[in-house]
C-alpha cells in the first residue's frame, strides 16, 4: 500500500497533530551543532518541479538532506519535458531510478493524483495547479500553533487549533494554498473565514467548511490570524476586479487595518508577496508578521512529513491506497 | 442449401406490437412479412427466442475522425463499432481534418462508408468554413452533392455569432436542412475543464457553467422561431437546457434535441480521481441534471439519444486532466446504457427506445430509408437485442480503434445480437458478420 | 522441569553486578501465563537508591555527570536518580531526556512513531560523563541508537548505562554499568515497567506476549 500526501483532506485530526508535534521536536535541531539525523539514510527523494519555484524546492531539499536522504532535483526547464515528454514518461523514468518519494510541483490540477498511479514510491504534492498545497497548510498551521499556543511540552503538544479564528484574504478561486488551508485548519478545529470579492470565490464555496465574507473590515477585530494570499495582476484583465487600486483599497492589509487587529493577532503570507497590493510593506515587516519564520517552519514541517511518510509504514492513517 | 439471401427471424418480440413472440421475414432488402409461423423456402433461419427486434438504430452524432485523425478511428472501424452497437446509420460529424466544409470531403466520407459496408454513413456538413465561425460554408453545394447533406453542424465549436447563426438557419430552409448547434458560449467557457460546481471547486479545475449552454440554446430557439427554420440542439446536458427546450416546443417552435448515453448515467463526481476518461464536452453534470434529462427524454422533450462517439488515442487521455482531450466513445455501449438508465428505471419502454433511437433521429436527419417501424414493406434495417442477457462488465477493447470509454468496468445489461442492413446481416451473434 | 517461579528464585541473591551474558531462557509454563509482579514499589526504590550510590562511587562524586533518560520511562527514572544523588551530595545533578526515535535501526519495519522529547542542558554534553538511563535493557538496539544520537549532540568524556531491568537476549555488544535487577526471561515474555509519573503506580510486571510486535522489543 502506497502512502501519499496529495490533499490536506488525506489527513485526519490525529495525523495533523502528529505532524505538528513531530515538527515541534524537529525544530530543536536548529540548536544543535550537527543539524542532521540519519533517519532516511539510503532513501532517494526526487524533487520533480515542473513550475519554477526555487523557494519551495530548496525547502524540500533541505528537509530531505537533514534527514540524510539522497536528493535528486529535476526541473522542467531545459529538460526532456520541455521537449514534449509526457508526465507519464517522466514518471516511469523516475521509477526506473528507484525513487522512494517524489515531490511534485506542477501547473495542472490533479498532476499529483496521476503521478501516484504511475510510481511505487510516496508522492508528496508540492502544489498542483489550483488544487492543493498540503505542506504549505501544514507549515501555516505549525506557525499558528507556535505563535498562539506555545511550543514544547509545556505548550502545545497534542493540541490542535481549536477556537482560533483565521481569516484568509484574497484570490481564493485560484489558490491551492487556500484550498489546503481551509481543509486542514478546520480539521484542526480552527474557525476559518474567507474574505474576498465574489468574483474570486468559487460559486460552490458554500459547501466548504468555512464562513465567507465580502467585507474584510468587519472581520479584522475578530481574527486571531490574517492570512493574505497573493493576487496576480493578470486577473484584472480577465475582469475579476476592475483595478489593482480598487482591490487594494477594499482587500489590502495596510497599516490602518493592521492596527485594528487584536493585540495578539498575527499576519501571514505564503509568499511571494506583492508589496503594496495585498499587503503593505510596513505590515509585512512588522512584528506581527510571521512571513520569515514561515520559511524556517517550512523546512521543519517538511522534515516531519518526510519522516512520517518514509520513516516507517502506514502513514497517513486515513490515507486511501491510490 | 445456398439460400436466396432471405432471412427468417423466429420467436422474436417486436415492442409496440402485441408482446407475443412472432417471426419476421426479410427478403430482397426489405421486411416482407411479419407473423407467427411464417415459412419461406431458401431462407436462413435465426432463432431469436427471448430477443426483441428494433428498427435499425440511427445515430445523429458520431465522430468517425477520417479524414485526418485515423490514429483514433477510421470510417471502417467506426462503422464496425456502430454495427456492433445495433446502428444501421450514423451521421459523421464535420470536424475532421480537412474539415467537411466542401462537397469533396463529404463525398469522400460518404464513399468510405459505402465501401466499408457495416452501416450507412450520412456525412454532416460544417456550418462555417474551417469551423471558424466567420463565413458560411457552401451549404447548398454540400446538399446537392452525392452525400446529400441535410444536417449541418460546427460541432466541437459553437456557432456563437448570433448573426451568422441566424443566416445559417435561414439559408438551409431552401433544401429542408437543419442546423445542429453545439451550444457553448466561448467567452463563458474559456479554459473550462469540468462542470462548474462543488467538484470543480474542490478539484481546482476551471468550471464550465450550465448557463453557457442554456443561454445559447435560448437564443437559438428564439432565432429558429423568428426565421421559421429547423434547429437541432446537440448533446443537451443540463436540466435548465431541457426546460428551455420544453418551453420552445410548447410554443410550437421547430426545435429538436438529443442527449448522449453518458449524460443519462454519469455525473461529475467521477472526476474525483482526475482520470481524463471522464473529461467530455459538454461536461458530466450533477444528479439533478441526470434526473431531468431522463424525464425529458421520456416525455419527448428531448427527441433522441445520440452517442457523440468521440474516439481518442491513448496518449490523449493519459495525461494530466487539463492536457487531455475531451470526449468519450459510445457506439458499442449506447443501447445497454439506455436500458440501464431508461428501461430499468421504468421511464421508457422498448417501443419508446425504438422511437428515440431510430424513428426520431432518422426523421431529424431526413434519412428516408431509416427509422421505419417494423412492418411489411419497411426497409430491411433492424436490430436484434437481448435485454435479458446477464449484466457484464464493459471492457475497453472493442471494434473501435480507441479505448476511451467511461463505462469500463461497469456492469451493464443487455447484448446486441444481430444487426441487419438492407436485409443483409452486418452483425450476427454479437460479432461482425 | 523447572520451578514454578524461576524469576523469584533468582531474585534473592542477585546484585547489580554487570550481567551481560545471555540469560537461561525459560520455556513459558502455560500455568504462569498470568502476568505477575516481580518488583514491588519498595524494591524499585531500593534498587534506584543503590544505583545512585554506585554512580557516586564510580564517578568520583558525580562531578561531571549528566543523566539522560530515554523516553518514555527512562525520563522519570533519571529524575529519581538525580534526586537521590542530590540528597546525598547536597547539590543538584543535571538531568534531561534523549529521544532516539530518529536513530532506530528498525524504522522500516514499523509505523513511524511519534517523537519523544529531547532536553539537554544548555551547556551541552561536551566533556560530560553521560549516564544513559532506561527502564529495560533487552536487545541493546535502543542503546546503540542512543550512542548515535549522543554523537550528533557533542562529545562526552564518557558514556555509561543505567537500567532498572536487564532481561537478557542481547543482539549487540552492549553492557550496562548499573542494573537494578537482572531478570532472565524468555522471548515469549513481556516485561513492563510501570512508574507513578506515567502509569500511576510503581511495579515491574512480567507476562506473556500477545503479539509478535510485543515479542520483539528493544
Amino acid at each position: 500500500m502506497n502512502r501519499h500526501l496529495i490533499s490536506a483532506a488525506d489527513l485526519s485530526r490525529d495525523d495533523a497533530v502528529l505532524i505538528l508535534d513531530t515538527s515541534d521536536e524537529l525544530a530543536r535541531l536548529a540548536d544543535r551543532p550537527i543539524k542532521k539525523l540519519p533517519t532516511l539514510r539510503g532513501r532517494t527523494v526526487v524533487n520533480l518541479f515542473f513550475e519554477d519555484s526555487t523557494r519551495t524546492r530548496i525547502s524540500f531539499e533541505a528537509a530531505a538532506k537533514r534527514l540524510s536522504a539522497d536528493v535528486i532535483n529535476f526541473s522542467a526547464k531545459g529538460s526532456s519535458v520541455a521537449k514534449g515528454e509526457s508526465l507519464k514518461d517522466t514518471a516511469l523514468t523516475l521509477e526506473a531510478m528507484g525513487a522512494d518519494a517524489v515531490i511534485i510541483r506542477h501547473g495542472a490540477s490533479g498532476a499529483a493524483h496521476r503521478l501516484a498511479g504511475w510510481v511505487r514510491g510516496s508522492v508528496l504534492n508540492a502544489g498542483d495547479g489550483t488544487h492543493e498545497h498540503p505542506t504549505q497548510a501544514l507549515l501555516d498551521a505549525f506557525t499558528i500553533r507556535r505563535r498562539l499556543r506555545g511550543t514544547g511540552a509545556a505548550g502545545a503538544r497534542g493540541a490542535g487549533l481549536d477556537g482560533l479564528r483565521v481569516t484568509i484574504v484574497g484570490d481564493v478561486l485560484h489558490s491551492r494554498v487556500a484550498r489546503s488551508n481551509v481543509l486542514l485548519l478546520s480539521t484542526l478545529g480552527a474557525e476559518v473565514t474567507l474574505a474576498a470579492p465574489p468574483t474570486l470565490l468559487p460559486l460552490a464555496v458554500g459547501s466548504w467548511p468555512c464562513a465567507v465574507s465580502y467585507d474584510l473590515d468587519s472581520e479584522l477585530s475578530k481574527s486571531d490570524v490574517v492570512m493574505m494570499l497573493r493576487v496576480q495582476q493578470e486577473r484584472m484583465s480577465a475582469a475579476y476586479f476592475p483595478s489593482v487600486r480598487e482591490y487594494s483599497r477594499r482587500y489590502g492589509l495596510d497599516a490602518a487595518r493592521m492596527a485594528r487587529l487584536p493585540g495578539h493577532a498575527i499576519v501571514m503570507h505564503p509568499g511571494p508577496m506583492n508589496r503594496g497590493v495585498e499587503i503593505a510593506a510596513e505590515v509585512a515587516d512588522s512584528v506581527r508578521s510571521t512571513i520569515v519564520e514561515q520559511v524556517a517552519n517550512g523546512v521543519t514541517t517538511r522534515m516531519a512529513v518526510l519522516y512520517l511518510l518514509l520513516g516507517g509504514t502506514e502513514f497517513p492513517a486515513t490515507g486511501e491506497a491510490r | 442449401m445456398t439460400g436466396n439471401g432471405s432471412w427468417l427471424i423466429r420467436g422474436v418480440t417486436i415492442p409496440g406490437r402485441d408482446e407475443k413472440a412472432t417471426s419476421i421475414l426479410i427478403a430482397g432488402g426489405s421486411v416482407t412479412a411479419i407473423g407467427p409461423d411464417l415459412d419461406h423456402p431458401g431462407a436462413k433461419t435465426l432463432d431469436a427466442g427471448g430477443l426483441i427486434a428494433l428498427p435499425g438504430l440511427v445515430d445523429l452524432h458520431t465522430h468517425l475522425r477520417e479524414p485526418g485523425r485515423e490514429d483514433a478511428e477510421t470510417v471502417e472501424t467506426g462503422t464496425a463499432a456502430a454495427a456492433l452497437g445495433g446502428y444501421t446509420a450514423v451521421h459523421a460529424m464535420a470536424n475532421t481534418d480537412p474539415v467537411a466544409d466542401t462537397a469533396g470531403v463529404v463525398e469522400q466520407v460518404w464513399r468510405l462508408g459505402r465501401t466499408a459496408g457495416h452501416c450507412d454513413v450520412q456525412p454532416v456538413g460544417a456550418v462555417t468554413l474551417g469551423l471558424n465561425g466567420a463565413r458560411l460554408a457552401e451549404l447548398g453545394t454540400m446538399a446537392d452533392s452525392a452525400a446529400r447533406v441535410r444536417v449541418f453542424s460546427d460541432d466541437g465549436r459553437c456557432v456563437s455569432d448570433p448573426l451568422l447563426m441566424r443566416r445559417a438557419l435561414e439559408y438551409v430552409k431552401a433544401f429542408d436542412g437543419v442546423i445542429a448547434q453545439h451550444a457553448q458560449d466561448p467567452r463563458l467557457t474559456e479554459g473550462a475543464q469540468l462542470n462548474e460546481g462543488e467538484m470543480s471547486a474542490r478539484l481546482g479545475l476551471a468550471g464550465w457553467p450550465a448557463v453557457a449552454e442554456e443561454a445559447i440554446i435560448a437564443r437559438d430557439c428564439l432565432l429558429a422561431a423568428h426565421v421559421g427554420s429547423a434547429l437541432h440542439v446537440c448533446h443537451v446536458s443540463t436540466a435548465g437546457s431541457a426546460e428551455i427546450i420544453r418551453w420552445a416546443k410548447s410554443k410550437g417552435w421547430p426545435v429538436t434535441a438529443e442527449v448522449t448515453p453518458h449524460h443519462l448515467l454519469l455525473t461529475d463526481e467521477l472526476a474525483a480521481g482526475y482520470d481524463p476518461v471522464f473529461k467530455v464536452n459538454p461536461p458530466l453534470r450533477t444528479e439533478a441534471d441526470v434526473a431531468e434529462l431522463r424525464r425529458a427524454l421520456a416525455d419527448g422533450t428531448i427527441d433522441c439519444v445520440a452517442t457523440d462517439h468521440a474516439p481518442h488515442p491513448v496518449e490523449a487521455k493519459e495525461s494530466e486532466w487539463a492536457e487531455a482531450a475531451f470526449g468519450m466513445t459510445g457506439l458499442e455501449t449506447a443501447l445497454r446504457v439506455v436500458q440501464r438508465a431508461m428501461v430499468e428505471t421504468g421511464l421508457l419502454d422498448w417501443a419508446g427506445v425504438a422511437d428515440r433511437m431510430s424513428v426520431r433521429p432518422a426523421r431529424i436527419g431526413r434519412l428516408t430509408a431509416h427509422g421505419h417501424p417494423l412492418t411489411p414493406g419497411a426497409p430491411g434495417h433492424l436490430t436484434l437485442y437481448d435485454p435479458a442477457a446477464p449484466a457484464e462488465a464493459v471492457t475497453p477493447a472493442g471494434a473501435s480503434k480507441s479505448r476511451n470509454t467511461p463505462f469500463a468496468g461497469m456492469e451493464l445489461p443487455g447484448r446486441v445480437v444481430a444487426t441487419f442492413l438492407r436485409g443483409v446481416p452486418a452483425v450476427l451473434d454479437g460479432k461482425l458478420a | 522441569m523447572h520451578a514454578l517461579h524461576p524469576a523469584r528464585n533468582q531474585a534473592a541473591g542477585v546484585d547489580g553486578a554487570a550481567g551481560g551474558g545471555p540469560a537461561r531462557p525459560d520455556p513459558p509454563d502455560p500455568k504462569t501465563a498470568v502476568p505477575k509482579t516481580v518488583l514491588e514499589p519498595a524494591e524499585i526504590g531500593r534498587a534506584l537508591t543503590r544505583i545512585a550510590h554506585e554512580i557516586l562511587e564510580r564517578t568520583d562524586g558525580a562531578a561531571d555527570v549528566l543523566l539522560l533518560g530515554i523516553p518514555t520511562r527512562g525520563v522519570p527514572l533519571s529524575r529519581r536518580l538525580a534526586e537521590r544523588i542530590e540528597r546525598v551530595e547536597g547539590r543538584p545533578v543535571p538531568h534531561g531526556s534523549l529521544d532516539i526515535t530518529m536513530y532506530r535501526d528498525d524504522l522500516r519495519l514499523r509505523p513511524a512513531r511519534a517523537l519523544g522529547r529531547t532536553e539537554v542542558p544548555p551547556e551541552g554534553i561536551d566533556g560530560a560523563v553521560v549516564v544513559i538511563v532506561d527502564d529495560v535493557l533487552y536487545s541493546g538496539r535502543t542503546v546503540r541508537a542512543a550512542l548515535d544520537a549522543l554523537n550528533d549532540l557533542g562529545r562526552p568524556r564518557a558514556v555509561q548505562l543505567a537500567v532498572l531491568i536487564d532481561r537478557g537476549h542481547r543482539e549487540l555488544p552492549v553492557r550496562p554499568d548499573y542494573v537494578g535487577k537482572n531478570l532472565p526471561t524468555s522471548k515469549q515474555e513481556v516485561v513492563r515497567v510501570l512508574l507513578t509519573e506515567v502509569d500511576s503506580q510503581d511495579a515491574v510486571i512480567i507476562g506473556r506476549a500477545a503479539t509478535t510486535e510485543q515479542r520483539s522489543g528493544t
